[in-house]
């Protein structure tokens, strides 16, 4: 194995950028070996770092940057002593990078084929047109992009964001490169086309032998994709393992916390709660000395871990398995986590909010600037129908465009519905706009937003926000009795009560989606819808901010409408889920209903697609071909057709599939037999003798 | 509970000072006197306290310009525009105070800058009717600011009216709207200016309904193009599913948000507003004689001539001047340190 040179190899490597406030490091003392043929993952939140070592290796650290530290060596050869000439030669042919935005790579003025042919054209002097363009539509078909020709003849904005992705992953393959870097490849990209792309990625490097570093935020995807693994943390990488190492016995306190945080298939809000990891994560000048995961760790000792720079040390055990602990070998790592009282499950009342065949439908003009074109109609919404009792928590999964934020418009007022019903305790809410409810009803329905950035106004103190709800729906007037009621929602939240003076720019995320949650909950609401509510937080402060959020709908038996398109997340805390693709219920039923036979085909390929990082568990691959249709204009018959494994044609794409029950409660809309979707095998299983 | 939660820091002075709602009553506290003084300078004659009321005006400037020099540290070019800025407002709310000539009395016509007449030293000479020029161009700051101030903070609260409706409750509202101010912005300014003036007959009101016309289609675009903005984010949907009207979301949550970007504005326009002010006076159009004005200065001034008596011309015209640059300076440092954070 030794006389193997690496692909690429980073020792001690630090890097910092320059900005007014003085030097910010971003990384520091990294090291990472890519052997040849190997895919190595690198895990961390956000702003750790993760793509300043994969900028600092294509060399683009812009104006502002610089490795202050240490050295890069491509295939043995250290970067920084080669000629800006030889760098431009090894950046585009030797190493390529995919950004997250698949257009940041493409010219949105050339056709695909064009700027597919001009990488071999760039590259090999002797190279004819022809064979480069036979080329790019070979490589084409390898990242399986159905009709290869059609493409070549695009621009990039005529083809979808996963058709976009797998074009650029093409164009970086064509140059051949020894190394390819990957940074969040599929973050912008809904779950069943990632899945899609996570297959490709795996093969790569088998099939071209391209060692990768694939960077991403999800410890699922990496497990799929990645051979080797480097978890970072403000800055650092604190383990670096192969997957196995890491994923099963992993030696630093974070990792460990990071794993206890995210929802996995073993977790149930009641057996097994999520132990979320305390405080947030440092900014990068405010970082404290020695460990800097110091004030978050549960085996901190004063003394030893707040001083100097803790080196990264070999563990003796697994395959190069380091991490940056001084107290790795103390910790008794077999003892379970102590886990937070789980609470008994909570019986669910009498029905609070009935949906019946609900619709809503936008028109929407085509056609140019001068043309009024014929009017069409965006079938957002298409007869939903469904319950939410008190106590209950409802999910509401599906991937971009499927209507869920369009159905909490119409719930919460701000769009009136085209047909059918929606009743909050008898009062019919479908054409009600919010300006004419009554200020009872406004404050039994409240909502939490999905954008910790957007969700509080930047010009009023978090405490005049509270107030103004509690003032509103006439909980409290007087204003002593107010500031009491503020403060008390606080405490729930738990935030310092001092926070109520306070702006939201001196807010971390985490927080400001909690403030959030106390406005909502400020009015005593019966109803609370959230979009999303922590997919846009950290990884360790989501678990904190869905505890809580379970916690006071516990406490004050409020119905939880949590919509979502991770089924992690939402497995893990809801009582049932509704499954909707393209504005149309496909499933509904209890939580375990849904993630067992019989299945819808839509559920059983969301529930593949999604990664879980957990090692003992097997999923049954089933992978959807083919793009979301537009909502403006989806197939007939099913709507699923389009990408459906089991379709049956003459069938489904010509009659609208019957809904049928399977339990009470528990229906799938499908042509398939009942027999058909029971024989389904599970997709997740867990093998129990490692899971022991 | 209580117990455990700490007492709020206490504020210091400067910090107090600074929040928005202490800011606003020092500039009004600056401006109010000062419009009073100039606007209703006779029937607060004839109650005898037409001095008076600028007293607090001064210590209001000194305290303002404090505050602006200490948060704008990190720019010199706001430090500059604001000195000249802070410069003439000071002068305008002292200078019935100051030691001078009374600017209305011809003593002896065209005495060059320094000449000295018995124990009086004319600094900077004498206009053609023999009245102390330093002490008119420091008497002529005052009508320029009042009704520059005036004319811009009118075409403010309309200009946000109307872009907060065209922006916020778009639809036919902000057709109409948009058509309108589009007509008026194809207008040049000073044809504008002379076709409305013409029309209304010249006086200072006058100037504020012309000076109205033809910035409010501008601040209504801008304001407009800012709400546009602001009306997605997720505090604007949280303020109507909690029901409340659409004109408190308008100004309680929309309004201090498009603040930033309109007071950098503000500042550009004020110049603007100068020059205008100034040109109208000089055309005959704006402000009537005799009280000392730099636009009357300019314009009396411009008939002579005669290269010896240029001072005459030069003194109003780098006053104004000064003036105009300290208010863009001001407009540029404001921006650059907000692009900054
Ligand atoms: N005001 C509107 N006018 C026309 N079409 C709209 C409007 N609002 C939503 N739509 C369309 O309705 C469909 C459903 O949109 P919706 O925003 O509910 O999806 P979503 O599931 O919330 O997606 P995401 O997960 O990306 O937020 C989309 O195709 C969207 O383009
Ligand atoms: S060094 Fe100390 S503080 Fe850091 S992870 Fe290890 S035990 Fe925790
Ligand atoms: S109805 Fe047909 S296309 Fe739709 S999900 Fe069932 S099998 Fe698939
Ligand atoms: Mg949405």
């Amino acid at each position: 194995m030794n006389d193997v040179t690496p692909v690429l190899e980073c020792r001690n490597l630090s890097i910092s950028y320059y900005v007014r406030a003085g030097e910010i490091p971003a990384v520091v003392d990294f090291n990472l070996k890519l052997m040849p043929g190997e895919a190595h993952g690198i895990v961390g939140e956000s702003g750790c770092g993760k793509s300043t070592v994969a900028l600092a290796v294509m060399n683009y650290m812009g104006n502002n940057g610089g490795i202050t530290n240490g050295e890069i060596l491509f295939e043995g050869r250290d970067m920084r002593t080669m000629s800006a000439e030889e760098l431009r030669q090894i950046r585009g042919s030797k190493i390529s990078m995919v950004y997250q935005e698949p257009m940041a790579s493409l010219n949105p003025a050339m056709r695909i084929g064009e700027q597919l042919a001009e990488v071999p054209l760039y590259h090999e002097e002797e190279t004819s047109k022809e064979a480069a363009y036979d080329r790019a539509a070979q490589m084409l078909a390898k990242v399986r992009l159905p009709d290869p020709l059609r493409i070549m003849n695009s621009y990039p904005h005529q083809i979808s964001g996963g058709q976009q992705q797998r074009v650029v992953i093409a164009m970086a393959l064509l140059a051949n490169p020894r190394l390819l870097l990957l940074d969040e490849p599929t973050t912008a990209l809904d779950v069943t086309v990632e899945a899609g792309i996570v297959e490709l990625i795996k093969d790569i490097s088998s099939e071209f032998g391209t060692s990768m570093i694939y960077i991403s935020h999800n410890l699922g995807l990496i497990l799929e994709t990645c051979d080797r693994l480097t978890v970072m943390y403000s800055g650092e990488a604190v383990e670096n393992g192969s997957i196995t190492d890491v994923f099963n016995n992993m030696r630093h306190p974070y990792t460990r916390g990071l794993f206890s945080s995210i929802p996995l298939p073993s977790a149930d809000k009641n057996a097994r709660p999520l132990l979320p990891i305390r405080g947030q994560l440092p900014l990068p000048h405010e970082r404290p000395d020695g460990c800097y995961f110091g004030p978050r760790c549960d085996y901190f000792e004063a003394g030893r871990c707040d001083q100097g720079l803790i080196p990264m040390e070999d563990t003796g055990a697994g395959e190069r398995h380091a991490v940056r602990c001084t107290r790795y070998s103390e910790i008794d790592w077999s003892k379970p986590l102590e886990l937070p009282d789980a609470g008994d499950p909570v019986e669910a009342g009498d029905v609070v909010l009935n949906v019946q065949q609900l619709q809503k439908h936008y028109e929407i003009e085509t056609g140019g600037l001068f043309l009024s074109g014929e009017k069409k109609t965006v079938k957002a919404n298409e007869a939903l129908d469904f319950r939410a009792r008190e106590a209950e928590t409802v999910a509401i999964v599906g991937e971009s465009g499927c209507g869920k934020s369009t159905f909490a418009k119409v719930l919460m007022g701000l769009e009136a519905a085209t047909d059918g019903k929606v009743t909050l305790d008898n009062v019919e809410l479908g054409q009600l706009a919010v300006q004419k409810r009554d200020a009872d009803t406004i404050s039994r329905l409240q909502m939490v937003f999905q954008n910790p950035f957007d969700t509080l106004n930047p010009s009023h103190t978090v405490g005049n926000q509270i107030g103004r709800v509690i003032r509103k729906f006439g909980v409290e007037t007087d204003r002593e009795k107010v500031e009491q009621r503020v403060h008390e929602l606080l405490d729930i939240v738990k935030l310092p009560r001092d926070f109520a003076k306070r702006r939201p720019r001196q807010l971390s995320g985490g927080q400001k989606q909690r403030v959030g949650i106390a406005r909502a909950f400020a009015g005593d609401p019966k109803v609370v819808i959230a979009d999303e509510p922590v997919s846009a937080l950290d990884v360790s402060v989501q678990a904190a901010v869905t505890g809580l959020l379970m916690d006071i709908q516990r406490e004050n038996r409020t119905t939880l409408l949590f919509i979502s398109h991770d089924l992690s997340v939402v497995r893990y805390l809801s009582d049932r889920i509704v499954v909707m693709y393209l504005g149309r219920i496909m499933e509904k039923g209890t939580t375990d209903e849904i993630f067992t036979p019989p299945y819808h085909p839509y559920t059983e390929a969301l529930l593949s697609a999604v990664p879980i990082a957990d090692t003992s568990v097997k999923k049954r691959k089933v992978v959807l071909t083919g793009e979301l249709p537009s909502p403006a204009n989806p197939p007939s018959g099913c709507v699923f057709c389009t990408r459906c494994p089991y379709a049956m044609p003459g069938v489904c794409d010509v009659t609208a599939p019957p809904v049928r029950e399977f339990a009470p409660r528990h229906n799938i809309a499908c042509h398939l037999e009942p027999e058909q979707l029971t024989a389904m095998e599970p997709v997740i299983t867990i093998e129990e003798e490692k899971a022991a | 509970m209580t117990d455990t939660t700490m007492p709020a820091p206490r504020l210091s002075l400067t910090q107090r000072l600074k929040r928005p709602r202490a800011l606003i009553v020092l500039s009004l506290l600056m401006v109010i006197p000062l419009i009073a003084y100039v606007m209703f300078g006779e029937p607060l004659a004839r109650a005898g306290i037409r001095e008076i009321v600028l007293i607090p005006a001064i210590p209001a400037t000194l305290i303002l310009y404090a505050l602006a020099m200490a948060s704008w540290r990190e720019s010199w070019v706001a430090i500059l525009g604001g000195t000249l800025v802070f410069f003439w407002v000071f002068v305008a709310v002292s200078v019935p105070f100051l030691p001078l000539l009374d600017p209305n009395k011809p003593i002896r016509p065209f005495a060059p800058p320094g000449t000295e007449v018995g124990d009086i030293t004319f600094w900077l000479g004498t206009d053609l009717k023999g009245r102390d020029m330093l002490s008119r161009m420091l008497w002529g700051c005052q009508r320029v600011l009042v009704w520059g101030v005036t004319a811009t903070a009118v075409a403010y609260v309309v200009g946000c009216i109307f872009g907060l409706i065209a922006g916020y409750i778009s639809g036919i509202w902000d057709e109409i709207i948009s058509f309108i101010s589009n007509v008026l912005l194809s207008f040049p300014v000073m044809v504008l200016f002379i076709l409305i003036l013409n029309y209304l007959g010249p006086s200072g009101f006058n100037i504020v309904i012309a000076v109205t016309f033809a910035s409010a289609p501008a601040i209504m675009r801008i304001v407009r193009g800012l709400a546009l903005d602001n009306k997605t984010r997720d505090y604007v949907f949280a303020a109507q599913t909690r029901g409340e009207h659409p004109f408190r979301i308008m100004v309680v949550e929309l309004l201090p948000n498009v603040r930033g970007p309109i007071i950098v504005d503000a500042c550009l326009r004020l110049g603007y507003t100068t020059v205008a002010i100034t040109t109208l006076t000089f055309l005959g159009l704006g402000l009537q004689p005799p009280d000392a004005d730099w636009g009357l200065m300019i314009k009396e001034a411009s008939n002579l001539m005669v290269w010896q008596f240029s001072y005459m011309l030069l003194i109003p015209a780098l006053a104004v001047s000064s003036l105009i640059l300290g208010f863009n300076l001001m407009a540029d440092g404001l921006r650059e340190m907000s692009l900054r954070d």
